[in-house]
């Protein structure tokens, strides 16, 4: 196994990014542009940031282990992280681009009017965000241990360190051009080994990875097993990754780049397209490794296949151009992830001090990714799209809730907020806990604190509900002005008090 | 951020060349009555549309899970050599999602024009 290929495709993606990174740093001057790139990226470029962004370590490696390990029901993961987009825009999209705010948070504040749903959203962006930082990193060291024999706590720290030196000097503005590049990385870093490997696959005789296997029916049902636990497992995996997509913090960050309400649809539209066309990929590598891995491990088995069915040179040239793919995807996501925490950070904690805007948002950037650096080193190992589906649940459970309700209901209150945010927060951590402690369960009680979305997303919303309800005096007097603003096309003049 | 920021003062010379006519919202903005009526016909319109097209998304992500769970043979189907569980999760779902997602922009920016044009008419 010669190395080298690897190792030089790291460096390059690594120092390419960092030049697109300080190439787009020309085009960055005030603090609107670190935040949101002065909300002027036009749908293509955005669109490609945000898949780029969005195509994390999970859906890289960690899907096509699943599918090969999990079979047919692990495919809902790529199609919940699709369907996630749709349901963003559908519900979402636009009128969160017209509400004006920076960030969650902004947007919690804005419609509520009280600095106390402001702080809860903050912590949970934070939460959120850490949660899906640390299989990012963690992803990384795996990464550079199978590709290049490097010990597992240098890729996790070298990923942070190439993104701190990204963000730091170039803020969000720079960070656009760097994602934009970054999928179109990622979709060739697969999609080229894909093609070769399959024509491998048929000169082979293009044995059916269906009919390999003691399993084989098992492996092409697209229902977890377990009866009705599995049932439950894979519906709860739907609402999450379904609902989930609209409450991270890196994605929502990105709609308020948009120009303006119409283009964040349209970029949604070119979104759904771009994820469509990537997400095809990791099942074919999937359904090749169970022709020719086995047993690979799980997470590093689109990193090890070209070099299985391909040996010598060519092996190692592919296995460098996956390498460089995943690289770019911890680099990418982590980017995204760094700025959405900083950016919260620094308005809601680091900012309170004397420190200028730029200057807050930098320490904030630091903090945003070191302690998850720290966590991804000391903590163990849950299998990079089982930790990244945890994010999902936690965001599904308080962020869309919140969302949904706050754009399509007047009656939401302040206090039905904080305590729908406390519940679904609560119901979710439960699969956090149960993820990290040492014990195990089976039958319904596992199914249930595996996954808790299907329960913990509708707690949080009758709770928002029932809660505003009863606090029906507590409504915004300000709430029908900003339902106006959220709701009217751009083509009518209205005071939105952003422009 | 609880305030609303101060009125903006525009100070520009002459216009040199015509702006752009767009509608204005002062009925809207103002709560008036029309405005009213004419804001909570756009958000219906809106929110049908959203729900009209989450319902086939609810009724794919619902149905096939149980279909598998109740006739697991079906694992076994195959279409051109493909189980069809792959074909309907690994490839066939993504071209819906995208079809959904433009079929909702295109009517939602109808709805959109609809609702300036209705503004523009009560406002002379």
């Amino acid at each position: 196994m010669n190395t080298a290929p690897s190792i030089v495709a790291v460096v390059v993606v690594a120092i390419a990014t960092v030049a697109i990174g300080t190439w787009g740093l020309r085009f960055s001057r005030t603090t609107s542009d670190f935040f949101v790139a002065s909300r002027t990226v036009r749908p293509a470029l955005n669109a490609s940031a945000i898949g780029g962004e969005y195509l994390s370590a999970a859906s890289f490696l960690g899907i096509a282990g699943l599918v090969l390990t999990f079979g047919a029901d692990m495919l809902w993961y790529p199609v919940g992280w699709t369907a996630g987009y749709l349901v963003l825009l559908v519900l979402v999209a636009a009128p969160l681009r017209r509400s004006g705010a920076y960030t969650l948070p902004d947007f919690a504040e804005a419609r509520l009017g009280t600095p106390l749903v402001r702080s809860v959203c903050s912590l949970l962006v934070v939460a959120i965000g850490w949660l899906y930082l640390v299989p990012q990193f963690q992803g990384a060291g795996l990464t550079l241990d199978a590709a290049l024999g490097a010990p597992g706590w240098l890729g996790s720290a070298i990923v942070p360190a190439v993104v701190l030196v990204n963000v730091l000097t170039g803020g969000m503005r720079s960070v656009t051009f760097v994602q934009a590049f970054q999928y179109w990385l990622k979709l060739t870093a697969l999609l080229v080994p894909a093609v070769i490997l399959l024509t491998v696959w048929i000169d082979d005789g293009a044995t059916s990875p269906a009919r390999v296997g003691a399993d084989a029916a098992a492996w092409s049902l697209p229902v977890a097993d377990g009866g009705g636990p599995g049932l439950y497992l894979t519906y709860s995996l739907i609402v999450a990754t379904f609902l989930g997509t609209m409450g991270l913090p890196h994605v929502v960050v990105r709609f308020y780049t948009n120009p303006d309400g119409r283009a964040a649809r349209r970029t949604t539209v070119v979104v759904l397209a771009l994820l469509g066309v990537f997400y095809l990929l990791p099942p074919i590598y999937a359904a090749l490794g169970r022709v020719y891995a086995g047993d690979a491990s799980s997470d590093v088995l689109v990193l090890e296949l070209p070099r299985l069915m391909v040996g010598g040179a060519a092996g190692d040239l592919l296995s460098a151009l996956v390498t460089a793919g995943a690289f770019a995807a911890f680099l990418s996501t982590s980017s995204g992830l760094t700025i959405a925490v900083a950016g919260v950070l620094s308005q809601d904690a680091v900012g309170r001090s004397r420190l200028s805007g730029v200057a807050a948002f930098r320490v904030s950037a630091v903090i945003a990714a070191v302690v998850p650096c720290v966590v991804a080193i000391a903590a163990p190992d849950l299998g990079i799209a089982r930790a990244v589906g945890l994010a999902f649940a936690v965001a599904a459970s308080t962020f869309c809730p919140l969302l949904v309700l706050g754009i399509w209901w007047r009656g939401l209150t302040d206090i039905g907020a904080v305590t729908g945010l406390g519940v679904g927060f609560l119901g979710s951590s439960v699969g956090v806990a149960y993820a990290f402690a040492p014990v195990t369960s089976s039958g319904w009680i596992h199914a249930l604190m595996a996954q808790p979305a299907a329960w913990s997303v509708p707690l949080a919303f009758a709770t928002m509900v029932l809660v505003s309800r009863a606090t029906r005096h507590r409504i915004a007097p300000e709430v029908n002005r900003f339902m106006v603003r959220l709701h009217t096309p751009e083509a009518v003049v209205l005071d939105r008090g952003d422009s | 951020m609880t305030q609303q920021p101060p009125e903006r003062v525009r100070v520009t010379g002459p216009p040199r060349r015509p702006t752009r006519r767009r509608t204005r919202g002062r009925e809207i903005d103002d709560q008036t009555a029309l405005g009213a009526v004419l804001m909570g016909s756009l958000l219906r319109a809106q929110l049908r549309l959203a729900v009209g097209l989450l319902v086939p998304l609810v009724l794919l992500a619902a149905g096939i899970p149980l279909a598998f769970h109740l006739w697991p043979e079906l694992a076994a189907t195959e279409v051109l050599l493909v189980p069809v569980a792959w074909l309907l999760l690994g490839f066939a779902v993504y071209p819906l999602l995208f079809l959904l997602g433009a079929a909702y922009v295109r009517r939602a920016e109808r709805n959109e024009r609809d609702f300036a044009e209705l503004l523009e008419a009560a406002e002379g």
